[in-house]
C-alpha cells in the first residue's frame, strides 16, 4: 500500500458541529479496509484531538498518514499553545469552560485518552504560537 | 442481549432503528461525559447517558457504540436523530433515572 495522506481542515467557534473531520477520516480507515480496533483507537484520538482544537484554539488542522505500518495522525493549530505540557497530560486537568462541560467535554480526560489508545504521543507547543499533537497507531502486520 | 429486550426491560421507546433490535450488545457504560465514555466503553457497548447532544451521536460513533438510551425521558432533536439514523445507532428513549436503568441492566445480565 502506497502511503496515503488526507487533509481535514477543523472550523473553530462552535462546539455543536466538532467532530465532523474525525467522522470523514473514519469513513475512509473503513474504506481502505483496516481492522476494526485500529479504526476504532485512530477514531477516539482523532476525535479528542478534534475537540480540543475547538475548545483551546479555536480549530486547526488534522492531517492522516496511512501506510502499510500505521496511521499517523498531526492536529496542527495557531492557538494559545500549552504553557505546562506535564500537568496537560494529568488525568483530571482542564482549563475547559462552561459550555464544553455543559457538551460533556472538559473532564481534562481528552490528553490521556490520546496516550492511552494510541503507541505515541508528541505534543509540540509554543505559548502565543500554537501546538501539534501527534499520534501514532501501529498496524499489526 | 438483544437491543429489542434491552428496550423491554427499560420500558423504552424506540426512537430510531425498530428494525434494528436484533443486534446484540455485547456491554453497556452509563455517563453523561463523553470523555469517560472514550476513556472506557468497550466493544458493541449500549451507551446510557442523561445528555442530549449532537456529540453524544459523535462519541458513540467513534467508539463503535451500537445503541445510545436517552434516561430520565429525554427526547433528541431531529438534528440529532439524523446523526445516529446516518450511522446506523440505534437511539431509546426511558423514562428511569441513570441509576436505576442501569441496576435493571445489569441485574438481567448485562455487565460493564
Ligand atoms: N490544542 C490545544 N491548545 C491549547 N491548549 C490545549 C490544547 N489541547 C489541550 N490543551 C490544554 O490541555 C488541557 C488538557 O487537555 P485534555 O486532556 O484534552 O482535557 P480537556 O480538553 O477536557 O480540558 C486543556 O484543558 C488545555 O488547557
Ligand atoms: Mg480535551
Amino acid at each position: 500500500m502506497e502511503t496515503i495522506k488526507l487533509i481535514y481542515p477543523v472550523e473553530g467557534g462552535d462546539l455543536i458541529e466538532a467532530g465532523e473531520a474525525s467522522s470523514k477520516m473514519k469513513l475512509t480507515l473503513k474504506k481502505l479496509g483496516l481492522p476494526q480496533d485500529i479504526i476504532r483507537k485512530a477514531s477516539i484520538c482523532m476525535y479528542e484531538g478534534e475537540i480540543n482544537m475547538v475548545i483551546h484554539a479555536d480549530g486547526g488542522q488534522a492531517e492522516v498518514e496511512v501506510d502499510m505500518n500505521q496511521i499517523t495522525i498531526r492536529m496542527i493549530d495557531s492557538g494559545p499553545g500549552i504553557p505546562d505540557v506535564e500537568k496537560a497530560m494529568q488525568e483530571g486537568f482542564s482549563t475547559a469552560g462552561p459550555t464544553a462541560r455543559e457538551l460533556g467535554f472538559g473532564a481534562g480526560m481528552g490528553l490521556p485518552n490520546m496516550k492511552r489508545y494510541s503507541d505515541d504521543l508528541t505534543i509540540d507547543t509554543t505559548v502565543g504560537k500554537g501546538t501539534t499533537v501527534t499520534v501514532i497507531i501501529k498496524i499489526p502486520q | 442481549m438483544r437491543l429489542g429486550e434491552i428496550a423491554k426491560i427499560l420500558d423504552a421507546t424506540v426512537i430510531y432503528g425498530k428494525d434494528l433490535l436484533d443486534r446484540d450488545a455485547a456491554s453497556a457504560c452509563g455517563s453523561d461525559f463523553m470523555s469517560d465514555v472514550l476513556a472506557y466503553v468497550k466493544k458493541q457497548a449500549v451507551l446510557l447517558t442523561g445528555l442530549v447532544n449532537p456529540q453524544v451521536i459523535r462519541t458513540a460513533d467513534m467508539t463503535d457504540i451500537i445503541c445510545v438510551t436517552f434516561v430520565r425521558g429525554k427526547h433528541p432533536t431531529p438534528e440529532i436523530v439524523e446523526l445516529a439514523r446516518a450511522r446506523d445507532i440505534v437511539l431509546l428513549s426511558s423514562d428511569k433515572r441513570m441509576y436505576e436503568a442501569c441496576g435493571l441492566l445489569y441485574s438481567n445480565g448485562l455487565r460493564g
